[in-house]
């Protein structure tokens, strides 16, 4: 088994993720690209944890559960902030919420 | 006998000074409150002090006596020719009594105050509490009514405090300390009438002037102090003490140089508090003040404490600037002390203001005490310091008798006097006596102490000095004869004309009483009357509070110097004995000359020129234009002409009269005048325009501009910078994750780079 | 450096007791301002009051030793201990610091300056006395470094609050350059611990001054010198010495008069007091390798800061200015590194506290009465105002080195001292005379003022009891605020009250200095120990 299709795929993965982050206006479709590039870094640790020194480690997937706990909890107050932005400006689009300018 | 090596005055000496320093608090505090405004505390403070001096100097005498191999006899072995060798094994010399309590600590070095109680310091003592007492009781009435009469007397009595303090000094600090409080008192006495804005600029120049010398005298100090300190640590003392320092200075061990630089620091001090060329222009501008200042402060006491500074440290000058010494270079205070006595003199022909005659005139004796210092006659310069005060003083206060009484209080001899003699027997009696002191009349106190130094001179080989020293007296007896006449002769005007016939009774009603109590008591209480006099404009005798003291210091001119007169029929030196033999270190060699009458002859003789050629002059200058004696100047032409041969051997008639008289009251005088207001003033004055020009230029250009500046710039580049990456703030998330990522892949890539 | 350890909990409750009075005042409401002046007063004369104590039980014949040690483990990581003590050389600040707090309390009964807020205000003075307390008895670089810092905050907003017109921009330069110069500060702090635990003997790490003290001389005189360096600029900035003096006009003119005599009184000597504690007894090699420049950079400051005050037209910032000049005569004698420089010194931090501070008092006095410190416009004062005109005239006296006051010990044992300095004689001997002229200067635009204030008549505008402006006044002053509009009056009893302490100490010390030099001398020896019998 070769590591490196998971890493070539763990990188096009992120490559789209940080695009999307990039590139994209709507708030939800970024949080989604965020989590994109968690999930590529997740498929980078778990890869990695197999190959390690030629025998498995846990610690790898210790990290990507981690990584997964805090994917969640980031997902769940990163929606709660779009829908509070929604109620009030009726809007969630990134490009009308620049208030923290500087 | 220990008895009669100390005793309890010599003991508590200290108590001179402490006693009206505790009277100015007093004053300051409850003065205003009392039925006389403060000015009881004063006075009674100064007898006391009075008392204690007097009571110091007769124990200090005792003292003297009992160490004196020859007792009572000590005058029968010979005059001022003796030559008095004062070192350990000479029995004349008089262990000073020193006493003091630690006052500060430096290094575990304890340093002291105290007093240093030896014959110098007696004298000083004893002089200034006695003037002080006098000027006390004098300015009683003559500042009766005064807006700030309980200020005058607390700094009167915190002047006195000072000056006691100075003169006991154990060390240079507490030295430095009498010094300046001095001066601070000097500062605001004569701005006493601080609204007028031309007497506190007197005061200010004044403060500054003399603040200019005391560089050298804190130069001085540091610089005698650890050269000093060796010397003085072996034998159980420190570099402050005057006592070690003289020691220090006669024991050989010391570097000639730090001798030398020493003294010359320390001589500055002197020129500027004593009034020396070049720093003498603050002195008639002090006139300013009050005139019991003037009397008390700016002529015969605080004006002195440079010329007694030399004499305190004079060891130390002596060896640092070899004085007496073959092949000495350059004798720097014989040399200012000379310039002094003629440019001062010079200039007191043209003035027309009482106070700036005797100002000029103070300046001008002064220079010779400070010459005779320098020409190693020791003693001389401590007598003439003693009856200088007397007769100066004396004559100040006649000065403000005048204007108080006389010329309605105006000081202008040509504008508002004359003919004053027969209006004030008893202020013209007084001037008289002490005008003849002052001039060196023989027999009066002057005469036995300024042609000893005069004649000191000549014995020690200075001959420049002993020209300028004759060339003095004359111009002395010039200037106080126009004086003279100008004040209390000739015609009145102005102010002494101004009484109508009937105040003018009344004023001689006045006279004939006022006369009475002032012989009598000077404590006569009859003034009250006086202040409804007060009213007439016309000129009358002083009040007795005024006369009494001017009846006392005249008689003090006239008698004083018998203490020490070396001629027929009195053959005393005393003073000698008791100040010159115990100035507390053995004294290097002093030969002081033997009196005698052919070497007094010329300065009596000038002074008589002086005194005719003067009369003559005023008279026709002065006099009234009808006068018969107006055209006498060409009629005794060939007396003058004898006279000028006699005393100067062959001087020309033309020269004389074309030269020195009209040169010295014409241009030379005018000149000097000229210079002083024009030159030396002006450099004062410009100096500091200048500092405060300097001061604004820096200020504006330098700290303003660059050292601000540099500070504000700072500021501007940060806030600069901040303006220009502001706009990478944009506030948009996206651009945010891009400039995140975009960060993390150059750190990747230079991590790549790193690693490979 | 020895220690005793007698009573170690006096020393702490004498500087953190201004803080329960702190705690106090929190908890009532701003309104009751009568009772917060009270509660404020009550607690800066407890501190005196322990204050007096402390020096009661001060042991004068060991003043060289550390005494009331407090040794106690702070933060263990980096071997910083809360260790405080107090010594001959500590002693006389910190009093200073406690009677100066409590004058300026007593001052403030009824001289709130506006916009008011009592209670804020008192506060901020309380927390002050405590970090300035704490700077002088702190035996801990870490803890001497967090009480010097803490220093700036209640002044930072005493004058940013209740300031003059400028005060936003004055407190901000005064925060942040003397932040700026603590940074560096700091730097050399830390590189002195790790420098002398990797060269100390005994291999312990410990920021202890006196174990640094003891243990300082083991570096290179290279990296001395570059320690030094650091803790120059942070104590240079606050002394502060030429060039570093800017902010000090601008913060001194802005400041209100509570905030001015506190930074002249106490806060100038924290720098001053950092050299003689830290700089100098830790690194010997390198004070003397800096002690020519130090002692330049000060005459400099003598005759520069006095000419400075002659371009004045603004009589605060004129005093602000004599500071400069003052703390000039303290350096130089600090940079003589002998026991009479260091002596005079020390002498002059307590003169030049008591006198500039008596001096800001006065200005600020005259302000509140003429409603400017123009020189050119004011006149006559002593015509006016008799006993305010006299004191003017006595702290000028004081200030140019009057003998008999105080001012004196701090300036003449310093001009003598620099004749035999400790190294670089013939340099020394230039800045003798140079500092020499400096007094004549001072004698020039103190007396200057003093002659165009004081004397002749007072100018139309004033003599006329013309209507003042009101600025403020009612609001502020609520038990003399309607003199302020009527008449201009002389000095008020609660300015006796708080006037009086530092004139008494003005005239005690100058007549007396044992006093003071009883207690300092034994201790600026133990400071001096690594420089041998200088």
């Amino acid at each position: 088994m070769l590591i490196n299709q998971f890493l070539l795929l763990g990188a096009v993965l992120f490559c789209i993720g940080v695009y999307g982050v990039i590139a994209r206006k709507n708030a939800v479709m970024v949080l989604m690209s965020i989590e994109l590039i968690l999930n590529a870094v997740n498929l980078n640790l778990l890869a990695f944890a197999m190959n390690m020194n030629g025998e498995g480690s846990a610690d790898g997937h210790v990290f990507a559960l981690y990584v997964l706990a805090i994917a969640a909890a980031e997902v769940g107050v990163g929606l709660g902030l779009v829908l509070l932005i929604y109620r009030n400006k009726r809007s969630i689009s990134l490009d009308e919420l620049s208030e923290m300018k500087g | 006998m220990l008895a009669a090596e100390t005793g309890w005055f010599l003991e508590h000496a200290y108590l001179i000074p402490v006693v009206p320093a505790v009277a100015f608090a007093l004053i300051i505090f409850f003065g205003k409150r009392m039925p006389m405004k403060g000015s009881e505390i004063g006075v009674a403070s100064m007898v006391t002090s009075l008392v204690l001096a007097a009571g110091t100097a007769y124990q200090w005498i005792e003292r003297v006596d009992f160490f004196s191999p020859a007792g009572d006899n000590a005058s029968a072995l010979g005059g001022f020719g003796r030559a008095f060798r004062l070192n350990a094994e000479g029995a004349t010399f008089v262990q000073p009594v020193i006493n003091k309590i630690v006052w500060w600590q430096s290094g575990g070095m304890e340093f002291g105050l105290g007093q240093h109680i030896d014959g110098l310091a007696v004298m000083a003592l004893l002089l200034v509490a006695l003037i002080s007492t006098l000027v006390q009781i004098y300015s009683l009435e003559y500042l009766r009514g005064d807006r700030r009469y309980t200020h005058f007397f607390a700094a009167l009595t915190l002047f006195s405090a000072g000056m006691l303090a100075m003169v006991l000094a154990e060390n240079m600090v507490q030295l430095i300390l009498g010094w300046e409080i001095m001066g601070l008192c000097s500062f605001m006495l004569i701005g006493h009438w601080w609204e007028d804005a031309a007497n506190s600029r007197s005061a200010l120049k004044a403060f500054f002037t003399v603040r200019v010398g005391d560089i050298g005298l804190l130069v001085g100090t540091g610089v005698v102090f650890f050269a000093a300190s060796a010397y003085a640590t072996r034998h159980g003392s420190n570099g402050f003490s005057i006592q070690s320092i003289n020691e220090w200075a006669l024991s050989g061990t010391g570097s000639h140089t730090v001798l030398l630089w020493g003294s010359v620091a320390l001589f500055i001090a002197a020129i500027g508090k004593s009034a020396q060329f070049p720093l003498h222009t603050w002195l008639p501008d002090a006139m300013a003040g009050p005139t019991p200042v003037s009397s008390l402060l700016h002529s015969s006491t605080m004006v002195v404490a440079g010329v007694f500074l030399v004499a305190r440290l004079y060891p130390l000058f002596h060896t640092g600037l070899d004085i007496n010494v073959a092949g000495q270079h350059f004798n720097l205070i014989a040399v200012i002390g000379g310039i002094t006595i003629i440019i001062a003199a010079a200039l007191a022909f043209v003035q027309n203001d009482i106070k700036k005659v005797l100002a000029y005139s103070t300046v001008s004796q002064l220079g010779y005490m400070m010459m005779g210092l320098g020409v190693g006659a020791w003693t001389p310069a401590m007598f003439h310091l003693f009856t200088h005060a007397f007769f100066k003083c004396c004559l100040f206060l006649c000065a403000g008798s005048v204007s108080h009484s006389g010329s309605h209080h105006s000081f202008d001899m040509k504008k508002d006097m004359g003919g004053l003699a027969r209006k004030m027997p008893i202020t013209t009696t007084c001037w008289i006596l002490s005008t003849a002191a002052l001039c060196g009349v023989p027999y009066f106190s002057g005469f036995f102490s300024k042609d000893e130094i005069i004649d000191n001179a000549r014995n020690n080989n200075y001959q420049v000095f002993f020209v300028v020293g004759l060339v003095g007296a004359f111009m002395t007896t010039a200037y106080m004869t126009r004086a003279t006449y100008l004040i209390f002769f000739g015609k009145a005007r102005g102010a002494a004309a101004g009484g109508h016939a009937e105040t003018l009774a009344t004023a001689d009603a006045h006279d004939s009483h006022a006369r009475v109590p002032a012989m009598a008591n000077a404590a006569s209480d009859s003034h009250d009357a006086h202040d409804a006099h007060d009213a007439h404009a016309g000129p009358h005798e002083s009040p007795v509070l005024i006369t009494g003291p001017l009846v006392v210091l005249a008689s003090l001119a006239v008698v004083a110097g018998y203490i020490n007169a070396p001629v027929w029929p009195f053959h005393t030196e005393r003073f000698a004995e008791w100040v010159a033999n115990s100035s507390g270190v053995a004294f290097p060699i002093l030969d002081h000359a033997q009196f005698e009458w052919v070497n007094a002859v010329p300065s009596i003789m000038l002074v008589l020129g002086g005194f005719v050629v003067s009369l003559f002059v005023c008279r026709s200058i002065y006099g009234e234009a009808r006068s018969p004696l107006r055209g006498i100047t060409t009629r005794v032409a060939p007396l003058r002409w004898v006279h000028t041969f006699l005393v100067n051997k062959y001087y020309l008639d033309a020269l004389y009269e074309n030269v020195i008289v009209r040169g010295l009251v014409g241009p030379i005088a005018n000149g000097a005048y000229w210079v002083n207001q024009n030159v030396l003033d002006r450099i004062v004055n410009q100096a500091g325009i200048g500092a405060r020009k300097t001061g604004g230029w820096v200020y504006r250009n330098i700290d303003q501009r660059v050292v601000d500046g540099a500070v504000n710039g700072s500021g501007a580049v940060t806030r600069g910078s901040g303006t220009a990456l502001r706009p990478v703030q944009s506030g948009k998330v996206n651009q945010y994750g891009a400039l995140l990522f975009g960060a993390a892949a150059i750190g990747a890539l230079v991590l790549v780079i790193v690693n490979t | 450096m020895d220690v005793l350890r007698n009573n170690n909990a006096l020393l702490t409750i004498g500087t953190f007791l201004p803080l329960a009075g702190v705690l106090v005042m929190m908890f009532i409401p701003s309104g009751k301002e009568l009772l917060h002046k009270q509660i404020a007063l009550l607690t800066a004369l407890a501190t005196v009051a322990v204050g007096v104590y402390t020096v009661a039980k001060f042991d004068f014949g060991n003043a060289g030793k550390l005494q009331f040690y407090a040794d106690t483990s702070w933060i263990k990581v980096i071997h910083s201990n809360y260790t405080i003590g107090l010594d001959g050389i500590s002693l006389p600040l910190y009093m200073l610091s406690s009677v100066i707090t409590l004058v300026v309390m007593v001052y403030s009964w009824d001289h709130i300056p506006s916009p008011g807020n009592a209670k804020a205000f008192l506060i901020l003075m309380l927390v002050l006395q405590t970090s300035m307390a704490g700077t002088f008895v702190a035996q801990d670089l870490i803890l001497f470094f967090v009480f010097f810092e803490l220093v700036l905050l209640p002044m930072y907003f005493m004058i940013g609050v209740w300031g003059g017109e400028q005060r936003q921009y004055a407190s901000l330069k005064f925060f942040l350059y003397t932040m700026f110069g603590s940074a560096l500060m700091l730097v050399a702090f830390l590189a002195l611990y790790w420098q002398v635990s990797k060269n100390g003997l005994s291999g312990q790490a410990s920021f202890s001054i006196p174990y640094l003290a003891a243990h300082g001389g083991v570096l290179g005189k290279t990296v001395q010198i570059w320690l030094f360096a650091g803790m120059f600029v942070g104590f240079a900035v606050k002394v502060p010495m030429f060039p570093f003096h800017t902010w000090l006009p601008d913060a001194h003119t802005q400041a209100p008069t509570q905030g001015s005599v506190i930074l002249a009184a106490v806060m100038l000597k924290l720098g001053t007091y950092g050299f003689v504690r830290i700089a100098i007894p830790i690194l010997p090699a390198a004070a003397k390798a800096w002690a020519p420049w130090i002692g330049g950079l000060a005459v400099i400051g003598i005759i520069y800061g006095a000419l400075g005050c002659l371009a004045q037209t603004d009589m605060k910032r004129l005093i602000a200015f004599s500071s400069v000049a003052h703390m000039g005569f303290v350096m130089l004698g600090i940079s003589t590194l002998t026991t009479l420089g260091l002596n005079a010194a020390m002498f002059g931090m307590v003169a030049h506290g008591l006198i500039t501070g008596m001096l800001f008092f006065v200005a600020g006095s005259i302000k509140d009465r003429y409603h400017t410190l123009e020189i050119k416009r004011l006149g006559g004062i002593l015509k006016q105002m008799p006993r305010m005109g006299w004191i003017l005239g006595f702290c000028a006296m004081a200030s140019l080195g009057l003998p008999g006051l105080a001012g004196f010990w701090g300036e003449f044992p310093v001009i003598v001292s620099a004749y035999q300095p400790f190294t670089n004689t013939n340099v020394f001997r230039v800045y003798m005379v140079v500092a020499a002229v400096g007094t004549v200067l001072a004698a020039g635009y103190l007396l200057w003022l003093f002659q165009r204030v004081a004397f002749g008549e007072p100018p139309e505008e004033f003599s006329g009891h013309a209507p003042a402006h009101s600025v403020g006044a009612a609001a502020n002053d609520t038990l003399h605020g309607d003199e302020i509009h009527h008449d201009i009056h002389d000095v008020k009893l609660t300015e006796w009250l708080a006037w009086s302490p530092l004139l008494l100490g003005i005239v005690v010390l100058g007549i007396y200095p044992q006093l003071l030099f009883k207690v300092i001398d034994p201790a600026v020896q133990v400071a001096l120990k690594a420089y041998g019998k200088g």
